[in-house]
């Protein structure tokens, strides 16, 4: 009773090894709240840096288009607009073909392609954004103008409404250039999502309906989406945070011109794209501030939509038990 | 079977139909670009392949050379941000899955952020670390960019390290405990040897992602034209080149753009098929 508990030594182990763990733990807590001082850091250095251009213009800096750097005058509406217009593009391309990449995954093809499949979409997301500028430069835009901007400003910008949208010469570089791009580059990040969360459909629901004699689009339609509704909107937030800040893509086929067109082929800019082609260019403290700012803008943007794409993600998980 | 009731499933039958030929299009379409984009980048690369790339530093405009010290500074700047980046991320994400079950909702706030950082724009992070470590300094650095690359690897390291030990059975940490040992000895000679797939393949998609980042090097190493090991200094990377060169109006340049762009897209494509397959082979050994 209590022999081994009574040598000295033991005991001495026990106190060291405790200390030796509360030393751990103390670590791995560090580490772990690094990660929250990070983004709170990082949001605050970039309000800090912007401060100069948010005292100078006031409200503005949201709502004026003027970029002037000769003369000083900053308004972040270009970039926000071009911002906005591209990725919203994007997400017209990006949402209908993930939901279909995804019901090809999950439900029409033969079991031994889905791997294979998924696998390469996903690489996707793996080709650097740099490389997709690249290419969009040297063979996507000129084809662009080729061919496809040409026939679109024939036909739909003769169209009634959208037709203005539509009209301007055929430089190649622009808005529907870069929203193209952009669609292709967040495929991979939603249609992962949707065949991710597709799966986590009980077979059980999927086969009720098949016995009633649905079709497979009417499982997928009325049983499928209805079911993972709030993640499936969570994963299109995830791709829709990646294309409003993306940059390097966007920094070769949107033109970097600071100017409202209505026109969809006419160059525009964006909020990334700004920051990264006139950030070594940046002279005064004012311009530099302001580029600064339209970071910090990105940043509450981002944070805002990827947040809620998580709070969507995560009423699935809680739901899948993990 | 009435007239309608025909109608109908055949309407049904034609939706489904319709519905399989546009979904087996979408993924056609999702191939088709990444066919497009390899072809172009692999097949213009490799024209532009030659053993100079390797032996002769980046050109003044007009002239000829290599890319000799941007795939240096590159290697360096992205062994480092990984050396920098991993550590912290595998030790808070043992924090996260081992030793938070007394503050859930800390930990909570911890995983949510960490999974905004995952997704959050490369060049807020870029800004980020020009304010702190370049405008404090006064000049740009490879050790700026070595940070921001870090920073970068941190949530991917810290999601993949979280969710593997996760999947760890808790029978190996009870078994472990109960012979008495430490739980730091438990987690690092246990639970570390069986995750260690898992969090190295968080590891390399860490280093696949960076290897391609331009965004935040731009405001942080920027880029230097000469051979400067030195990390003090600017230091010159191959996406950034690749992005000047590109840009520029000289052919000479646009072939050492295209020889980059190969040499990263091949790398990144090694190592993320790589991993993939060792992941997959290291799967089926547990489950058999």
């Amino acid at each position: 009773m209590g022999l081994a508990l009574d040598d000295a030594r033991i005991k001495a182990r026990a106190v060291r090894e405790t200390r030796q763990d509360a030393f751990f733990r103390a670590t791995l807590f560090a580490a772990a709240t690094l990660v929250l001082l990070v983004l709170g850091a990082a949001a605050a250095s970039m309000l800090w840096g912007g401060r100069l251009a948010f005292q100078t213009f006031g409200w503005d800096f949201l709502f004026s288009d003027e970029w002037d750097a000769v003369g000083h005058r900053f308004g972040a509406f270009v970039p926000i607009y071009g911002t906005l217009v591209s990725s919203a593009i994007a997400m017209i391309i990006a949402i209908p073909v993930s939901f279909g990449i995804a019901l090809f995954l999950t439900e029409i093809a033969p079991a031994w392609l889905r791997g294979p499949v998924g696998a390469s979409i996903e690489l996707l997301a793996g080709i650097p954004s740099i490389i997709y500028g690249m290419w969009g430069l040297f063979s996507f835009v000129p084809l662009m103008a080729e061919y496809v901007l040409p026939w679109v400003n024939a036909h739909l910008g003769a169209a009634p409404w959208i037709g203005p949208l539509f009209q301007g010469p055929p430089l190649g570089i622009g808005m529907l250039t870069a929203g193209i791009v952009l669609g292709i580059m967040v495929i991979p990040f939603i249609s992962s999502v949707m065949r991710d969360v597709f799966r986590t459909v009980p077979a059980a629901l999927k086969e009720s309906a098949y016995a009633l004699g649905s079709t497979t689009w009417e499982v997928v339609w009325k049983v499928v989406l209805p079911y993972t509704r709030s993640a499936v909107i969570g994963g299109i937030f995830l791709g829709l945070g990646r294309a409003l800040g993306e940059t390097m893509a966007v920094t070769f086929v949107l033109g970097n011109a600071h100017q409202l067109s209505t026109s969809l082929l006419m160059p525009g800019n964006s909020i990334a794209a700004t920051i990264a082609n006139e950030f070594s260019e940046a002279d005064s403290d004012i311009y530099l501030s302001s580029l600064i700012a339209l970071g910090f803008l990105l940043f509450v943007v981002t944070f805002i939509v990827l947040a809620l794409a998580r709070l969507m993600l995560r009423g699935l998980e809680r739901r899948d038990g993990r | 079977m009435s007239r309608a009731t025909g109608m109908r499933y055949r309407r049904r039958r034609v939706t489904d139909v319709v519905a399989k030929v546009l979904g087996t299009g979408a993924t056609l379409f999702g191939l088709f670009w990444l066919a497009w984009i390899l072809l172009v980048t692999l097949g213009n690369g490799i024209h532009a392949l030659t053993p100079r790339i390797f032996t002769e530093t980046t050109p003044p405009p007009g002239g000829d050379g290599g890319l000799a010290n941007a795939l240096f500074g590159s290697l360096e700047m992205s062994l480092l941000g990984v050396l920098l980046g991993a550590p912290l991320g595998i030790a808070a994400g043992t924090y996260l899955s081992e030793f938070a079950e007394r503050r859930p909702a800390w930990r909570e706030t911890i995983r949510f952020v960490n999974d905004i950082l995952l997704s959050a724009p490369s060049i807020v992070l870029g800004l980020f670390v020009y304010t702190l470590a370049v405008r404090t300094v006064g000049h740009f650095s490879g050790w700026a960019g070595a940070l921001a690359l870090a920073l970068i690897v941190l949530p991917v390291v810290v999601r993949t390290t979280d969710e593997t030990l996760r999947l760890v059975p808790n029978i190996m940490r009870e078994a472990a405990l109960s012979l008495g040992v430490p739980r730091w000895k438990v987690t690092v000679q246990v639970l570390y040897r069986a995750a260690a797939p898992g969090i190295l393949t968080g590891v390399l998609l860490g280093l696949a992602r960076i290897s391609g980042e331009t965004a935040p090097l731009l405001f942080t190493s920027l880029n230097n034209q000469y051979w400067a090991p030195n990390l003090n200094a600017p230091t010159a990377s191959v996406p950034v080149v690749i992005f000047q060169f590109a840009m520029s109006p000289y052919e000479n340049w646009h072939a050492l753009a295209w020889a980059g762009a190969f040499i990263v897209t091949v790398f990144i494509l090694i190592l993320s098929v790589g991993t993939r397959a060792y992941l997959l082979r290291n799967r089926v050994e547990a489950a058999s």
